[in-house]
């Protein structure tokens, strides 16, 4: 990014996130289940060095904080913690918004161990949005309790994105965590996340109206993630990605696209 | 940027397109998001081995139960018959305790007020109208709720509400209604203005007027004792004595079961004419089944829940009791003000199935439904001749003097359950809404069906020849 990209890009974060970076730092969505140890998580990354307050225009708490690791400065924003992003929520539609919107330079998505399979389903959705995500299999030790044993290799090859298996409490796994988030950010790293496979129905609706998507946006997003989105009816992700994006609704004031 | 500008292209555009292929395609938002939980599924299924004696599974294995297609529903409503069966055996006997303690007290008091050379006024006002009007509504409401307050919190705290909340969201996805809006009315059961407010959890605004507009139909805190009392004293004494409480909370839960039947009809009707739109879907956690506490359980529900409802009917009850004594005891000519109100009502109540009575009570009743009952005794009681106290037999020889029937007791239930919402709860509707056209509608919906309902009932018995 040249410098003048950086400065929007923090402008934009500040005017709709309430976030402000210093330069050349690296933000880090955290976002989860709720009671998936999220919280120790980010607590156990920053420290004390963390401040709340509220996004913009929300009554849902934001909490920031940040960490250094070989010398690079890391923000990590901890979003609310949800079971989707498909946005039914407030809770949802802010996680999502900064997800898709905000550009994190890393998404650390943290499952709890035990009940893998349900929580899959919102790194899923967020890998949709962004290849930039560290998967965090925490809760590790409480999984080996109940007999639980997770193949974190296996897990890691076939979503195609890092996966770090922590037990957050213990401190253990957060070593790793730190690596493979500097990893990411830096670019050092490049995931191949896996997509989902729709059924075939749900698949010939986005091809109906990928070009038509793709030619709207452009390189900013996933267009088959919007596709899915507009497919969905999700009224409130219309109006975000028209105010974030600059587009308006009212057929009189029509933007041109370059592409 | 480049410069090359292609033909314009706008969001607008695409979510028409997008908005087609969705109407031809109705369940695409579902199958959506069944394929993330497929996928997720395929990949959590070869990276996660468990070892089969997994201190989970039995729950697993219940769920299967409480939440199957097949036994989810008769669960449900033998779950609530035995709740409601246990309330009214249990209340029998402490009930009729109550009265008896309180009632003696009563001749006491006459007595005592005769000592001190009371006028005859002062006299009934105070004993025959405030403390006759307590006592009623402690000794008809202060078991049962003491024993069914308990029961749900226990049910609450062992975590079985999220499930039936699991087993009712398909058919508010049919009504297309938020499953949110079952716990909305979980609260309802504890007090209409808390399920209208708890309705915040509903995110869509469309569907948190549903839900809002229809809380209503599941029956408050104020009105169950009423449907309790009514239930055992009349309809369980059309039987045997053996079934008198099986009867009674058959009929109980039975009503229930129908309020909850009007508010997805109802919740059906909205969605098709004054708030069409889609069903939005949920994720909703099926919470461990935990121990329950029941130290916190007898708190929550004898401190927050009974005594809160106590004390509101009672701080009601006392001041109404007086009233009721007052216009009771006025006449104007041959007939007492509350005679002329209640012959003045007789024939649209009579169309009903109710008295005038009856409906002046729930008139009356407005501030809060616990009063309504005790207004009730309250009219017949001092419009008629004395009555002595004491069983709860005698509550229903009361009735009976009145000329109720069986149609007169159910009509009463049916107009108690569907009638409109209390002015606390209406305050809270226009709180939430903040608009006074969906506050009269919360007032006006409730109103309309209770009188055609019952109207209906009244009308076919009679035809029939059944009364």
């Amino acid at each position: 990014m040249s410098n003048s990209t950086i400065e929007e890009h923090q402008n934009f974060l500040s005017e709709h996130f309430g976030i402000t970076t210093t330069p050349g730092q690296f933000t880090v969505a955290l976002a989860g289940n709720p009671n998936v140890g999220k919280s120790t998580v980010f607590n156990a990354l920053t420290g004390l060095h963390q401040h709340t307050g509220n996004w913009p225009g929300k009554t849902v708490d934001n909490a920031q904080g940040s960490f250094t690791y070989l010398d690079r400065s890391f923000l990590m924003i901890d979003l609310p913690g949800t079971y989707s992003i498909l946005a039914h929520t407030v809770e949802e539609q802010v996680a999502r918004d900064f997800i898709c919107f905000g550009k994190p330079d890393a998404t650390l998505v943290v499952l709890d161990a035990t009940c893998l399979e349900r929580n899959l389903n919102l790194a899923l959705q967020v890998m949709e949005i962004t290849p930039k995500i560290i998967v965090c299999v925490n809760l590790i030790d409480e999984a080996e309790k109940k007999n639980i044993k997770i193949d974190i290799s296996a897990l890691q090859k076939d979503l195609g994105v890092p996966v770090v298996a922590t037990a957050a409490r213990n401190g253990k796994g957060l070593g790793t965590l730190r690596q493979k988030l500097y990893e990411m950010s830096t670019g050092l790293c490049t995931p191949a996340p896996r997509q989902i496979n729709y059924s075939s129905e749900v698949e010939n609706a986005i091809q109906q109206l990928l070009p038509k998507v793709s030619r709207l946006i452009g390189s900013n997003l996933n267009p088959r993630w919007v596709a899915l989105r507009l497919l969905d009816g999700d009224q409130a992700f219309i109006n975000s990605i028209s105010q974030y994006l600059d587009f308006d609704l009212h057929p009189t004031r029509l933007q041109e696209v370059a592409v | 940027m480049s410069a090359a500008i292609k033909p314009m292209i706008t969001l607008e555009e695409i979510c028409t397109e997008a908005e087609k292929i969705r109407l031809s395609n109705p369940n695409l938002g579902d199958t959506i998001v069944s394929d993330i939980y497929q996928n997720a599924e395929m990949i959590a299924g070869p990276a996660v081995s468990k070892n089969s004696t997994d201190s989970r599974s039995w729950d697993y294995k219940l769920d299967d139960v409480l939440t199957s297609r097949l036994f989810g529903y008769p669960i449900m409503f033998a779950l609530l018959s035995v709740i409601f069966w246990i309330t009214i055996a249990g209340a029998n006997v402490p009930s009729q305790m109550i009265a008896d303690t309180l009632f003696a007290f009563q001749d006491q008091l006459l007595i005592w007020f005769e000592l001190a050379g009371a006028p005859t006024w002062l006299t009934g006002i105070v004993v025959l109208g405030m403390f006759r009007g307590l006592a009623w509504v402690i000794a008809v409401m202060l078991p049962p709720m003491a024993i069914f307050f308990p029961l749900f919190t226990l049910l609450e705290d062992l975590g079985y509400l999220p499930r039936v909340a699991f087993n009712l969201d398909n058919m508010f996805k049919k009504c297309r209604a938020c499953g949110k809006q079952i716990l909305t009315m979980c609260m309802g059961f504890g007090c209409n203005a808390a399920g209208v407010v708890s309705c915040r959890i509903i995110d869509s605004p469309r569907e948190r007027l549903i839900a809002v507009l229809t809380n209503n139909f599941v029956p408050c805190n104020g009105r169950f004792p009423t449907l309790i009392a009514i239930a055992t004293i009349f309809m369980g004494g059309m039987v045997v004595s053996e079934l008198q409480t099986a009867v009674a909370s058959l009929v109980v839960t039975s009503l229930v079961v129908l309020g909850i039947f009007v508010t997805f009809a109802v919740s059906w009707a909205l969605s098709h004419t004054l708030l069409k739109g889609e069903a939005s879907s949920m994720v909703l956690e099926l919470p461990p089944y935990r121990k329950p506490q029941l130290g916190a359980i007898f708190y929550r529900s004898l401190i927050d829940r009974t005594i809160f409802v106590l004390k509101r009917a009672i701080i009601m009850a006392a001041p109404a009791g007086a009233i009721t004594w007052m216009l009771a005891n006025i006449y104007i000519g041959e007939i007492s003000i509350i005679g002329y109100l209640a012959a003045w009502l007789q024939p649209f109540a009579y169309a009903i199935g109710l008295d005038g009575f009856i409906l002046l009570a729930f008139i009356l009743g407005l501030p809060a439904n616990e009063i309504v009952m005790p207004i009730l005794l309250m009219c017949y009681l001092s419009a008629g001749q004395m009555m002595e106290f004491g069983t709860l037999e005698e509550l229903r020889d009361i009735l009976i003097n009145n000329n109720w029937t069986w149609l007169t007791a159910v009509c009463t239930m049916l107009f108690c359950l569907l009638h409109w919402p209390c002015t606390t709860a209406l305050l809270s509707a226009y709180k939430e809404t903040g608009s006074k056209k969906w506050t009269f509608l919360t007032f006006l919906i409730p109103t309309v069906i209770a009188f055609i309902v019952c109207f209906i009932v009244a009308q076919s018995a009679r035809l029939l020849n059944l009364v």
